[in-house]
């Protein structure tokens, strides 16, 4: 039921948002701040969100074989790789790593 | 304007890029309806084809067949999904997990606004074409040297993308389903490699850089002590946090903060 209620409002939420951008009068949100502050904060999440879920076990730090997979990675994207090649990499080399320390 | 135009291309992976960029050669002669369509099935399907590692990885973190499926239906914008995911994974409460991925989507109402300037929907239609408003629609679009041609990259963007992305994540769901343990699969691994793929186009400036790494540090350092999904609404702060800073430098600074902005 929680995740339920979780899907509801993230869906309820994400598309009002969308919808406000193409109602809206320009005037609104163009304001620097406001453009800046929506620019940063995808930036400060997305960066949280890939620290916690490469080295969150629960409420512990840990590092295991998700960070080597999160370094190839980070490595694909350095050589431009496309979208799915990175996130494969990270899959293969975190798959690989489990499976030759058991 | 040109901030958010930067930023939704910078968002888009791969294909879009260079769309984009083959794009800006194009400006001076009229494009052919082909080269559109063409350009935006590029997009929609490399970008669509991405639902597979959502759905794996949604399933792996719990979530059944028909919560997967109503999540890239209803949200359908691939950071938020993976947000609330990740941290109802985590245990978080629903509120907390909704709240995360909320936020992520809070930058689609900034591509609406440059997209309905640009498109100019009649208003009937705005509430359909409200779904579609993400990421790589307004890369395509904002791309379009007409509004004709932008009429059409956003809506074969948005339908290859929309088709493709639901069938790729109820493929997913079902793989994952029949792998069973995922995480000996790697696919744990998946999620923070997609946040690291949309994250890394963004980090352009100092500010950029500045904003990630007091993210990551208030993310991690507090995941010992707050509730599962708090740290990530915290670690947001960030943002607020830099703005305020670089607004108290000084005038000069701040010139030339913005000058690099602007060639974003």
């Amino acid at each position: 039921m929680n995740f339920w209620i979780a899907i509801g409002l993230t869906a309820l939420g994400c598309y009002a948002v969308k919808l406000a951008g193409l109602l809206v009068p320009a005037g609104v949100l163009e304001r620097p701040v406001v453009r800046r502050l929506a620019a940063l904060l995808p930036v400060a999440l997305l960066a949280a969100l890939t620290a916690q879920q490469t080295f969150a076990d629960g409420h512990a730090l840990v590092l295991d074989a998700r960070a080597a997979g999160l370094g190839a990675a980070a490595v694909a994207l350095l050589l431009r790789a496309p979208f799915l090649l990175v996130v494969g990499v990270a899959v293969a080399v975190t798959a690989g790593l489990r499976a030759i320390t058991g | 304007m040109e901030k958010t135009c930067g930023t939704a291309a910078r968002n888009v992976l791969g294909v879009a890029q260079q769309t984009a960029l083959e794009d800006i050669h194009d400006e001076d002669g009229p494009k052919p309806d082909s080269a559109v369509v063409r350009d935006a099935l590029g997009v929609g399907v490399a970008v669509g084809l991405s639902g597979f590692a959502f759905g794996v990885t949604s399933a792996g973190s719990g979530l059944g067949l028909l919560q997967t499926c109503a999540l890239s239906l209803l949200v359908f914008t691939g950071a938020s999904q993976f947000a609330l995911v990740g941290a109802l994974a985590a245990g978080g409460n629903p509120f907390t997990a909704a709240a995360g991925a909320f936020f992520l989507g809070v930058r689609n109402a900034f591509y609406g606004l440059r997209l309905s300037q640009v498109l100019a929907l009649p208003r009937a239609v705005r509430p359909f074409a409200a779904q579609w408003v993400i990421d790589e629609t307004t890369a395509v679009t904002l791309a379009q040297p007409t509004r004709r041609t932008a009429r059409l990259g956003f809506t074969v963007t948005g339908l290859s993308l929309y088709v493709l992305w639901n069938l790729t994540t109820l493929l997913g769901a079902l793989g994952a389903k029949a792998v069973g343990n995922t995480d000996a699969w790697g696919l744990d691994a998946a999620g923070p490699a997609v946040f690291l793929a949309l994250l890394a186009p963004m980090l352009k400036t100092t500010t950029d850089r500045a904003v990630a790494a007091l993210a990551v540090l208030l993310g991690l350092g507090l995941l010992p002590v707050l509730p599962a999904g708090v740290p990530v609404l915290v670690a947001a702060l960030a943002a607020p946090a830099a703005l305020f800073v670089s607004g108290r430098r000084s005038g000069r600074d701040r010139t030339r903060d913005e000058a690099t902005e602007e060639t974003r």
